[in-house]
């Protein structure tokens, strides 16, 4: 274990470009893509322009301007690229889910709620924002949000509030709106993960004993944290949902690997996930099917509908895609859901969905730049932890609809239907945009970490 | 802590270099497959929202799509006389895929084809509907329709074919069926018309002339006699022609079903009089290398050469003395299509050149231009100009003076083989006829799989050569 140096000590200023113009520009343009996504459907499935134009229009880019204003106003030293981008995910989404809202008779209007939703997250991103000014205030309180998002996983559990659907017990349903809980549930854990991981890191990488190569912290540091860890993932995996335990897995391991610097273990991680795979192979029959229907889904072609009908529909797009309202992304069970990417290459085109692919790419890739260069430990490893967790998230959902995996249900984020993975995506946006503040700070104005100053005479002498 | 963040996010660099590749090997590799697979029902809905091609015999059209007031498909394809046609149009279905000439030429006549690409383009820029091209056929009407009325209600097939070019005039399975039945945009009659017809105890749905093989019996001993003459034999070389061969290392003996007139007689006897015995130990001397090249030069053991869906005729490869004995009166395991006979005759016929059979002449757009054309091919020499002749004489002997007698026609100079093959001791044998005629120059094969077929040689000539004849009249 290194030390950790702090800069603020040169006397010099590291000062970065606040680039906020560029960044309200962008927002604009990113918004005109989904914008004119709705506006060419309507075109070519009505021969009209939409008759709600000028008042959706200006709601949308409302939107954009109220969130760039609150960045301007509260985190100027903000990433200017991650919002653009999210915004260009999110319009995207909402043209895709209205023009499948086009395909029963009547049309539905599932892409006005989920445009009610994109609102919702927009609000909760501004009050993320102004209330929480600074994430290290988050740092405080890891086993209050521990148990919030224990509560919140448990929700689904409740006779009469949780609903089960697909299988998976993973729905509550309140005033006529249903609602995952385990997508905010997996925010607030990974902050009480990030806060528990950051204060004991030095003990569970130094104190304990080593046993073939790791080192093993004492069960009173460990403790507590697998505990957490288990309990989450034991209700995740009783509630059927295997997706978010994976993501959860991942999430723990990218951790604990951030905070220790110990390589052991995200191999013994890999080594139990390697186990569990094939234990779940062998003793359950939901898990088979999976494999089977990713391997060689045409051996049933009525039980692999799904996945082949996808494929289908990339074939059918081609390269360039049939153009919005033009493709059969219907044809295909959850487009709008699940296989919402799979939708949009059909009518955007494969060279569209590899774009898809980069604009993940790029904000995970910001997420991590933030996390590079963020001065405290704890935004290291909560923005590592959450821009890993983001990308995994994608690579899951986008490699399953690609028959690159097996199919795991997870949601793309910010363009599937559905509300909790929309807001939770705000909501984590919001926290690496906070993070990017401090890290792009003017260097000399960070506060200095209390723990790295070197006034007592207690060495950490590295093994 | 940045030693790691920087490996995680090499870690998802990694996840997303993946996710492109794999997304570019999709579009690479695998967009052919899928939309060639018959379930994939994007293609299948725009090949029905479009103009496919008509399928003609001369200027007639046999498969035509006219427009529909169906409100969800805007075509249907119809056949005009479709029983009549059946196994050359086969059927264009929504649910059950598409067979025969629809199926072998879909691209073309879905206007998808790689050649049609150029005015695909046209058709987009100019605002035109897609149009798929028309197949122009070398069939004759007159002879299919005698083909099919001489087959009537029998499990059984007939195909003509003009011997110097391979054109195909005829090609008839029946029992037919009408494909309009199965290409109807009414999807609950397309589904009880399917059923129906899958579960019909005369399998209609099965194309006996191309996609069927069954044992060739008495017909094969043309490829025998080929080798033998290939052998240095001639007509009049002598053959032991005994009661009863035995065969070796078995306990069973090859019996005769003919009188083969005699203990020895020549090759010529042996032909007209069908003679197993004497071909049964002919085969043996030869050898199953000799008989096994003489029956892939024919076409035997490789893939079937005509523009329909079809299979491959088999001759074993690895025979004992009596397999060989078997085989070389086209019993044993040797299986051939209709077709595959045909085109032993046709070689025969046609001074030892086999010209490869085809039923498309010409592919042409909607502008009439041609896009693509077949000519007449050869495929190989399985035997000399001498020999064929030899054999022709053979051949014309067995129709004035032995089994073939039923196929004689007056003013024609005919050439056949009967055959007789057994299938199974609780089935009636199947009946076969092969020949040609001089003027016009037509080779045709009839085989009939169930009738009142008695158990020898001569039964095989009565039932078949009657259809022979009936096509040949029907094209002089």
């Amino acid at each position: 274990m290194s030390v950790l140096q702090q800069p603020a000590a040169t006397g010099e200023v590291v000062i970065h470009h606040r680039r906020r113009n560029v960044e309200l520009f962008l927002i604009l343009f990113a918004q005109t893509f989904g914008l004119a996504g709705w506006v060419i459907t309507t075109l070519t499935l009505n021969d009209a322009l939409p008759p709600d134009l000028w008042r959706v229009a200006g709601i949308w880019f409302a939107m954009g301007i109220a969130a760039h204003a609150v960045v301007r106003w509260r985190i100027p030293w903000a990433d200017p690229l991650i919002l653009p981008l999210v915004f260009l995910l999110n319009g995207l989404g909402l043209a895709m889910i209205h023009r499948l809202d086009q395909i029963p008779d009547p049309p539905r209007t599932d892409s006005a709620t989920q445009l009610l939703w994109t609102g919702l997250g927009v609000a909760l991103f501004i009050g993320v924002l102004v209330v929480l000014r600074d994430h290290r205030r988050l740092q405080r309180y890891p086993y209050l949000l521990f148990i919030a998002g224990l509560v919140l996983l448990l929700l689904p559990l409740v006779p009469g509030l949780g609903v089960s659907a697909g299988g998976a017990q993973i729905w509550i349903r309140l005033f006529g709106f249903s609602f995952q809980p385990a997508e905010v549930a997996k925010l607030l854990l990974a902050v009480a993960f990030a806060a528990y991981f950051y204060e004991k890191r030095d003990v569970l990488a130094l104190a304990g004993k080593r046993v073939m190569g790791i080192d093993l912290p004492r069960a009173r540091d460990l403790g507590p944290i697998a505990v957490m860890w288990l309990a989450a993932l034991a209700v995740m995996v009783f509630q059927n949902d295997l997706g978010t335990a994976l993501l959860f897995f991942g999430l723990f391991t990218v951790m604990i690997y951030i905070a220790t610097e110990r390589v052991a273990w995200p191999i013994l991680a890999s080594l139990m996930f390697a186990v569990a795979g094939f234990m779940a192979y062998q003793f359950t029959h939901h898990v088979p099917r999976r494999v089977n229907a990713w391997l060689d889904p045409f051996s049933d072609y009525d039980a692999n509908l799904q996945i082949i009908s996808a494929q289908f529909g990339y074939a059918w797009g081609g390269l360039f895609g049939r153009g919005w309202g033009l493709g059969r992304p219907g044809l295909t069970p959850l487009p709008k859901s699940d296989f919402i990417a799979a939708s949009l290459a059909e009518e955007l085109g494969m060279v569209a969905f590899l774009a898809l692919v980069m604009v993940y790419a790029l904000i995970a890739a910001r997420g991590m730049k933030a996390a590079l260069t963020c001065p405290d430990g704890f935004g290291k490893l909560l923005a590592g932890g959450l821009s890993f967790v983001f990308a995994l998230q994608v690579f899951a959902i986008l490699g399953g609809i690609t028959r690159l995996l097996p199919l795991t249900g997870l949601t793309t984020p910010f363009m599937s239907q559905g509300g909790s993975s929309l807001i939770a995506n705000w909501i984590l946006v919001a926290l690496l945009l906070l993070i990017s503040h401090r890290a792009r700070m003017p260097q000399a104005a960070t506060a200095t970490p209390r723990e790295l100053t070197f006034d007592d005479t207690t060495a950490v002498v590295e093994r | 802590m940045n030693g790691p963040l920087r490996k995680v996010s090499g870690f998802i660099a990694l996840m997303m270099a993946a996710l492109l590749l794999n997304i570019t090997y999709i579009s690479v590799f695998r967009t052919d497959e899928m939309l060639a697979e018959p379930r994939n029902r994007r293609v299948r809905d725009a090949e029905f929202a479009q103009n496919r091609g008509a399928i003609l015999v001369g200027n007639q059209p046999i498969a035509v799509t006219t427009r529909s007031d169906n409100g969800r498909f805007p075509f249907e394809r119809s056949y005009p006389q479709g029983p009549t046609w059946s196994s050359v149009t086969g059927w264009y279905s929504y649910d059950f895929a598409r067979q025969e000439l629809e199926s072998s030429y879909n691209e073309e006549l879905a206007g998808t084809h790689r050649e049609q690409a150029f005015s695909r383009v046209i058709d987009v820029l100019t605002g035109r509907p897609l149009q798929g091209a028309n197949i122009s056929t070398t069939l004759n009407p007159g002879a299919q329709a005698a083909a099919v009325r001489a087959l009537g209600d029998a499990q059984g097939a007939a195909i003509a074919m003009n011997y110097t070019t391979g054109e195909i005039l005829a090609l008839a399975s029946t029992p037919t069926y009408d494909p309009n039945r199965l290409s109807t945009t009414d999807l609950g009659s397309e589904r009880e018309a399917w059923q129906a017809l899958l579960n019909a105890p005369d399998e209609p749905l099965k194309n006996r002339a191309v996609r069927e093989v069954f044992p060739p019996g008495s017909t094969f001993k043309l490829v025998t006699a080929a080798a033998a003459l290939e052998a240095g034999m001639t007509p009049d070389t002598e053959l032991d022609a005994p009661q009863s061969l035995t065969l070796p290392n078995s306990s069973h003996t090859m019996g005769n079903s003919t009188n083969c007139g005699g203990t020895t007689v020549t090759l010529r006897q042996a032909l007209e009089t069908s003679c197993n015995t004497a071909f049964g130990s002919l085969g043996m001397d030869l050898g199953a290398e000799a008989l096994t090249g003489m029956a892939e030069a024919f076409g035997f053991n490789t893939e079937s050469p005509i523009d329909l869906p079809s299979v491959e005729s088999r001759f074993p490869t690895e025979l004992d003395e009596a397999q060989t004995a078997l085989a070389s009166i086209g019993q044993f395991d040797v299986a051939a299509t209709p077709l595959q006979m045909l085109m032993v005759t046709s070689a025969i016929a046609n001074d030892g050149a086999l010209m490869r059979p085809y039923i498309v002449s010409t592919v042409s757009g909607r502008d009439l231009k041609v896009i693509s054309a077949q000519e007449p091919e050869e495929l190989s020499r399985p035997l000399s100009a001498a020999n064929a002749e030899a054999l022709q004489d053979m051949m014309v002997s067995v129709v004035t003076d032995g089994t073939g007698r039923p196929a004689r026609i007056d003013g024609v100079e005919v050439g056949g083989k009967t055959g007789t093959a057994q299938s199974a001791p609780d089935r009636p044998p199947y009946a076969w006829f092969v020949g040609y005629a001089e003027d016009p120059s037509v080779a045709v094969v009839a085989f009939v799989q169930s009738s009142e077929t008695a158990r020898d040689d001569i039964s095989g000539g009565r039932v078949a050569a009657p259809i022979f004849t009936a096509i040949v009249e029907a094209l002089r």
